[in-house]
């Protein structure tokens, strides 16, 4: 595996008035109700280890009050751990002083908020041009870069509004543009599209995907929505009263849920849209005799209009032209079904 | 003799009451020279036990001090440190008397018929308003008519020093103040005392420490009085900044200093300019209650007015201060409701 881009070891954080003297309990095993109820702190974060490669968008999935924001909060030090380490490119970030921590933030790393942050007293393009401006170029120099960065998210022209005269999708579309002027390689998202109308939603996930196609970025996405979550995801973490569930593959969590929590999530999502057709394959197979072919990317809702209904096909599985498996329909429509749904129906049957 | 005697007598502390000075020497109290007057000694009950205050205790045994060397205490204190007090006072708050000089000198010198059109401009300018503008004019045109425009004048020359100052002091007190949470717990019972202290009483301290020709005398008076919303405000203007704005301002690596230029004061600017408005108002009530200590403008005529019964005069002033109150309230608001509308989010 490449190195990691941002790698987080151990880390801890607690809330409270005196949190290194509750730390051992919280690593000697104590629970977030229990210290609170017993020590008055809060426990945010729980040895919290995750590694992040470069280029890939992982995503950060949990329930509100699961400690996402504060997760994210530690990779530009807004909130500082407890205990642990987060490197970044290779250095312990916790070890910066002010002045370097302010140069990661200004040429390392960007943010993108929920509820979008923008500076409502700049116009469109000062705010997409928070970062250079804070960096001190002058305006020769950050204009041209913000406003092809507004061409680039959909907003040309709209440089001389101010925020508050968009819309709610517009303002995000100005605080990617801000993140992407900044010319980091690191995004951090914080629910940057839970405040947004699903249409629109779907529009932002599309016009991200689309970006880091051509820009090949770190992003770090936070959601409590596991649809987006399994749009975007290269690498998944699922995180509950701060501590990491489990993390990994986003189809490999779909199909092997090691927790009822992540049971729970998984339950009410449409299975068809998000399995692929290389996730539930048999792998090698025979494919003598076998006419229709399907992409292992292809969705299982791709592979049952391919089928036309009819439920004896057998698909060869390809990858980059070249057979790895085969699929036969009755797996395909057996998948939609998750494992332990699956007992429940037996149990009502056998009644 | 008095009802505590008994203390004094079980303590056995008698001798030492009696001894020193002895009870003959003390200043007589109400009580006593009532007592004297009437010829006979009180017969108090149990019912009617007087409260055991130094008065009282002093009847029983002199050595106890009489109760007004409290206040006679403070008096000689307050005059012992009054001249370290005023010499350290009086330089620094020479720029105050300077200012006021200057600005009184500027206002009533400056011919009418300039003065008035360039405020009636200013109205305009701040405002954009042209009926506002209107009622500046006419205002100060009706105030002349009158014979009131000096008095006009002397009082805009005042509020218009002390509400500066008010601010160059107040914004940095209110924003050290939204920084330190423990500095803000300092601060706000200082605030209440200022707010809550009848005006009169501290033009009291100032008459000594200060000479009552000089104008900083009054000046320190109003300042005093009106600083207090210009910095509630803008301590508060800048602790309500929305939270994820100051995250994102630190997220792309603002400075301290940046953050508080471009984002905080900005952000808090609609709440700084609602303390602005009331310190103006303030500066305005005490301005008349200034002209006490020699403060010139309209607040003397209302003086005029109470010490001669001179109806008419202290009506008319009355109105006069009305309308620069409604002058100064309606401009400072209208420049408020323009800040407020260019930021909304
Ligand atoms: N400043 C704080 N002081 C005390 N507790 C906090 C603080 N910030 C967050 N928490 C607690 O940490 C937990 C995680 O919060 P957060 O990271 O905001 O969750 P999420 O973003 O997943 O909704 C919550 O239980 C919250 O109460
Ligand atoms: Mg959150």
């Amino acid at each position: 595996m490449t190195e990691p881009k941002i790698s987080i070891r151990n880390l801890y954080k607690v809330f409270g008035p005196r949190p290194q003297d509750v730390l051992s309990k919280v690593k000697d095993g104590m629970g977030k109700t229990e210290l609170l109820k017993d020590h008055g702190h809060a426990l945010g974060l729980n040895n919290i280890n995750v590694d992040m490669a470069p280029g890939e968008i992982t995503v950060i999935m949990g329930l509100s009050g699961s400690g996402k924001s504060t997760l994210i909060r530690h990779l530009n030090r807004l909130i500082e751990p407890t205990s642990g380490e987060v490197i970044v490119s290779g250095e312990d970030i916790l070890t910066y002083n002010a002045a370097q921590l302010r140069d990661m933030r200004r040429k390392c790393m960007s943010m993108v908020f929920q509820k979008f942050a923008l500076l409502p007293h700049r116009t469109v393009l000062e705010n997409a041009a928070t970062a250079l401006i804070i960096d001190g170029l002058p305006q020769a120099e950050w204009e041209p870069e913000a406003t092809r960065w507004l061409e680039r998210v959909g907003l040309s022209g709209q440089g001389g509004q101010y925020p508050h005269q968009l819309s709610g999708g517009m303002q995000q579309r100005v605080g990617i543009a801000r993140a992407l002027t900044s010319n980091s390689d690191i995004m951090l998202m914080d629910e940057a599209f839970s405040a947004l109308d699903p249409l629109i939603r779907t529009d932002m996930q599309d016009l991200l995907l689309e970006l880091q196609k051509e820009l090949n970025k770190t992003i770090v996405f936070i959601t409590h929505d596991l649809d987006e979550a399994l749009k975007l995801a290269d690498h998944l973490v699922i995180l509950k009263d701060g501590q990491v569930i489990q993390q990994g593959e986003p189809q490999h969590i779909l199909i092997n849920p090691n927790d009822p929590y992540i049971m729970d999530f998984i339950a009410d999502i449409n299975r068809a849209r998000v399995l692929r057709a290389g996730t539930v394959m048999t792998k090698g197979g025979d494919t003598t005799g076998l006419s229709h072919e399907a992409d292992a990317s292809a969705t299982l809702e791709d592979l049952i209009a391919a089928s036309d209904g009819n439920t004896n096909v057998t698909f060869i599985v390809t990858s980059h032209g070249e057979n790895v498996g085969t699929l036969s329909m009755t797996d395909v429509v057996k998948s939609l079904v998750p494992a332990h749904t699956e007992v429940v129906a037996d149990f009502r049957t056998s009644r | 003799m008095a009802n505590f005697d008994w203390i004094f007598n079980t303590l056995g502390l008698r001798e030492w009451c009696d001894g020193d000075g002895g009870g003959g020497n003390a200043p007589l109290s109400m009580a006593d020279l009532l007592a004297k007057a009437s010829g006979e000694a009180p017969e108090t009950s149990l019912w009617n036990t007087p409260f055991p205050s130094m008065d009282v205790l002093n009847d029983a045994c002199s050595v106890f001090p009489q109760s007004r060397s409290v206040a006679l205490g403070l008096e000689n204190g307050f005059l012992g440190i009054k001249d370290s007090l005023s010499a350290v006072l009086d330089p620094i708050t020479q720029p105050l008397s300077w200012a006021l000089h200057n600005a009184l000198w500027f206002f009533e010198t400056t011919p009418w018929w300039i003065m008035i059109p360039l405020l009636t401009l200013l109205a305009l300018l701040v405002s954009r308003s042209w009926l506002l503008a209107a009622f500046v004019g006419g205002s100060f045109v009706g105030l002349a008519f009158i014979d009131y425009y000096d008095y006009t004048m002397q009082t805009l020359a005042i509020i218009f020093v002390c509400t500066l100052i008010c601010i160059l002091l107040g914004v940095p007190i209110g924003i050290a103040m939204s920084r330190s949470d423990r500095f803000q717990n300092g601060m706000i019972p200082v605030l209440d005392m200022l707010q809550t202290l009848p005006p009169f009483v501290y033009l009291i301290p100032l008459i000594f420490l200060f000479s009552v020709t000089e104008p900083k005398l009054y000046g320190i008076a109003i300042i005093l009085y009106a600083i207090v919303p210009v910095v509630r405000l803008t301590n508060l203007g800048i602790r309500l900044v929305d939270e994820e704005v100051i995250e994102a301002a630190d997220a792309f690596g603002m400075t301290k200093r940046q953050k508080l230029y471009g984002v905080q004061i900005p952000l808090a600017l609609p709440n700084i300019m609602a303390g602005v408005n009331q310190t103006i108002m303030m500066s305005l009530a005490m301005v008349v209650i200034a002209s006490l200590v020699s403060a010139p403008g309209l607040g003397v005529l209302v003086l005029r007015g109470i010490r001669n019964l001179e109806l008419g005069v202290g009506l008319l002033s009355g109105l006069g201060i009305v309308l620069l109150a409604i002058i100064l309230d309606r401009l400072t608001k209208a420049a408020l409701a323009r800040v407020n509308a260019a930021q909304k989010s």
